[in-house]
């Protein structure tokens, strides 16, 4: 059980990250866990057929492209931030939004500080683990550093100029 | 200029408050110099040699006298009594409190001014033609496209964090005054044969320690696609820039690995699905934004030419001056006039509160209260009446700014070099002062002509020294700072990279070194023409020969 941010709120959660070297040696069948691709990519028969409730998570330097045929399989896909100056999930994020049309729940996870909320939000992500040694209830705020914005992105489709 | 409505004012306000809240964390050790390193670099705020640097956002180097004014205070209040006008038409402060840089950006917020995103891996000031809207040569005014760019530009969420910087330029006239061939992307305009707008689109030239000029990968991209295209660039950027290396990183490196015309394929392909989508331009928005940038209340005059004819003959300071620091105005009657920021005995670039204030004065004055910075470190009032050039003149004289060496070599573009910036191998600020002195005699200085001094400090190339003319480059050897001479650089439209002369010097050598090299130019020159013509002519080798001749 861990806290985090979803939907604009500090919540409970329960999924269950696997870490990148990941089997399927001993998962256990019921709980809700998050996979990394590459244990998707080798087995996802097999991750389907369990009771649990399934996510995938990418690295900064997997491609959105290689799951978009599998959207329907995810209650939640995770972008790692292995460090929060790597900005490249910020445009997986996107694509998986904008591009492939992607409903459920993004998640940030990795290093996932305050201060980048504000732009992960835009680019579509709507749940943000926080570093672990920082407080969640904190970062809430930064979800409204700005009050206005100029660019289309996923949170406003429409730039400033088409509604200035 | 473009004037802030109350979004834009709304934005940079809300900046303010975030940053004052980063900064107070950072203090009470809430966030680690390592996370809190790039939040203040994307407001301009470095760690230096002695105190934080502050990087004021100039966009495309345009400024209004009452920001000019704020510029002055907060040099005043909160520096040591001057600014420094940087090579990308910003103005950095040398000696800010990092405490009180919250404050000092709230003040500028006042005046509609801020320093977001002037450092970082993010997409930085677009810069243009200092002479925009008034050069004889335009095709169109870059500026409201520099506007367009630098909205979409500002706090873009995808692109706060790229591999490394991102620097575009934007030309609007025939010369390229802009440098476009040496920016990470290039813009500028063109129309096809049904006479409608477009640009040319040119992505991975830059300098630094890999100097590359760029490729075009766009001859025609209509102007409602701008964003949408740019946008692709920068994606394909952000996923596939290298990030393993930060002097692998810059866009350049991606595009020489793939081939421009590889590049450009991936930028179609991802642009085939952004293409038509909500940043489309409007006509609506273009005219917006150009509306900002409309002729000002010009008079209807006539040329001045008889009357400046006898100003010179009656002032011969005038006459050189006339020469090298006044350009002709695309409007009958008026002139845009440079203030030369290169007076010997004097840092390139800087410029104290009071001649801030003073210039301000002088822009209300003189030239509709506007005054634009170039990448030459200079200032400009772009809109004088040509009757009312001999009295600008007899007070830019008097403020040290008419002296008459725009475009010699005395009006070097310099770094701040091994004096302020952590990064330098060696000072540049000397070395500058040092070859002015060496030529303080303007007779000559005229008669050498257009020569493009460059220095930096280090391979960062803040000083450009890859596209002067003549460039020189401190180098770090065991210790002790020397410098290497490269020749044959140009950042015009006929962009090159200098090569390298040979073995780097001492600095107390540096005045002899230039100064046999210009006894070469003077021997082989044919008539007028230009040091970087000469050059391309002869070669390197007379050069060579000469420099090195002692050490045979």
């Amino acid at each position: 059980m861990q806290r985090i941010i979803k939907n604009g709120a500090v919540c409970e959660d329960n999924w269950h990250l696997l870490a990148k070297d990941a089997t399927l040696d001993g998962l256990p069948n019921s709980d809700d866990l998050i996979v990394p691709y590459a244990l998707w990519a080798e087995h996802a028969h097999a991750l389907k057929a369990r009771d649990g409730k399934l996510g995938v998570w990418l690295d900064s330097d997997e491609q959105a492209e290689d799951i978009a045929d599998d959207l329907q399989h995810f209650a939640v896909i995770a972008l790692n931030f292995p460090n929060f100056n790597d900005g490249r999930n910020y445009s997986n994020a996107r694509l998986l939004r904008e591009r492939f049309g992607y409903q459920g729940e993004l998640r940030a996870i990795g290093d996932v500080l305050r201060d980048q909320l504000f732009f992960y939000q835009r680019c579509g992500f709507n749940s943000f683990v926080i570093r672990a040694d920082r407080d969640t209830e904190d970062a809430l705020a930064s979800l409204n550093d700005f009050s206005e914005v100029y660019q289309s992105a996923v949170d406003q489709p429409q730039p400033l100029f088409r509604r200035r | 200029m473009y004037v802030y409505d109350e979004y834009d004012q709304r934005i940079i306000e809300d900046r303010v408050k975030q940053y004052r809240d980063q900064t107070r964390r950072y203090l009470a050790g809430e966030l680690s110099e390592e996370e809190f390193r790039p939040l203040r670099l994307q407001n301009g705020l470095y760690v230096q040699r002695y105190a934080p640097m502050l990087r004021v956002c100039v966009p495309y180097g345009l400024m209004s006298s009452r920001q000019l004014r704020k510029l002055a205070h907060v040099a005043r209040h909160y520096d040591k009594g001057y600014a420094h006008i940087s090579t990308r038409q910003n103005v950095q402060f040398n000696w800010p409190a990092l405490e009180e840089v919250p404050d000092i950006l709230a003040e500028l917020a006042e005046v509609q001014m801020h320093a977001i995103q002037t450092s970082g891996n993010c997409i930085r000031n677009v810069t243009t033609d200092q002479f925009a809207g008034v050069a004889v040569d335009e095709l169109i005014d870059p500026r409201p496209w520099c506007e367009i760019i630098r909205q979409w530009a500002t706090f873009h969420p995808e692109f706060a964090y790229l591999p490394r910087k991102f620097k575009f330029a934007v030309n609007g006239a025939q010369s390229d005054r802009a440098a476009i061939e040496v920016h990470d992307i290039g813009v500028e305009p063109v129309k096809n044969a049904a006479g409608e707008l477009g640009f040319r689109i040119l992505v991975g030239g830059g300098l630094g320690r890999t100097p590359i000029v760029g490729a075009f990968i766009n001859e025609f991209l209509p102007w409602q696609h701008l964003l949408s295209y740019l946008e692709a660039i920068l994606r394909v950027y952000n996923r596939y820039g290298r990030r393993d290396n930060k002097y692998k990183a810059r866009i350049k490196i991606l595009v020489k690995a793939l081939t421009p015309s590889v590049f450009a394929e991936k930028v179609d392909a991802e642009w085939a699905h952004l293409k038509d989508g909500t940043s489309t331009l409007t006509e609506a928005e273009v005219h917006r934004i150009a509306n900002h940038f409309v002729d000002p209340a010009y008079q209807t005059l006539q040329d001045q030419s008889a009357l400046l004819e006898a100003q010179q003959a009656e002032h011969p300071g005038f006459a050189r001056w006339l020469a090298r620091n006044v350009v002709a105005h695309k409007k009958t009657g008026y002139a845009a006039v440079t203030l030369s920021l290169k007076a010997s005995g004097y840092a390139p670039g800087d410029i104290t509160d009071k001649q801030l204030d003073a210039v301000a004065d002088l822009a209300d004055r003189y030239s509709f209260g506007e005054v634009r910075s170039s990448h030459e470190q200079n200032l400009i009032l772009a809109d004088v009446e040509q009757a009312q050039l001999l009295s600008l003149w007899a007070e830019l004289r008097e403020l040290g700014f008419a002296t008459p060496n725009i475009g010699l070599l005395t009006d070097m573009i310099c770094c701040p070099g091994g004096d302020f910036c952590s990064l330098a191998n060696a000072k540049s600020i000397p070395v500058a002062d040092a070859i002015q002195r060496r030529f303080a005699d303007l007779d000559y200085l005229f008669d050498l002509g257009d020569i493009d001094l460059n220095i930096s400090g280090c391979m960062n190339a803040c000083g450009h020294h890859h596209v002067g003319h003549i460039g020189i480059l401190g180098v770090d050897k065991k210790g002790q700072e020397f410098y290497q001479v490269s020749l044959g650089g140009s950042a015009s439209r006929d962009a090159s990279l200098g090569q390298i002369l040979g073995p780097s010097f001492a600095q107390d050598d540096m005045p002899d070194v230039i100064s046999k090299i210009i006894d070469v130019f003077v021997e082989q020159r044919s008539e007028d023409e230009m040091f970087i013509d000469t050059f391309r002519r002869i070669g390197m080798a007379p050069f060579k020969e000469r420099v090195y001749a002692a050490n045979h």
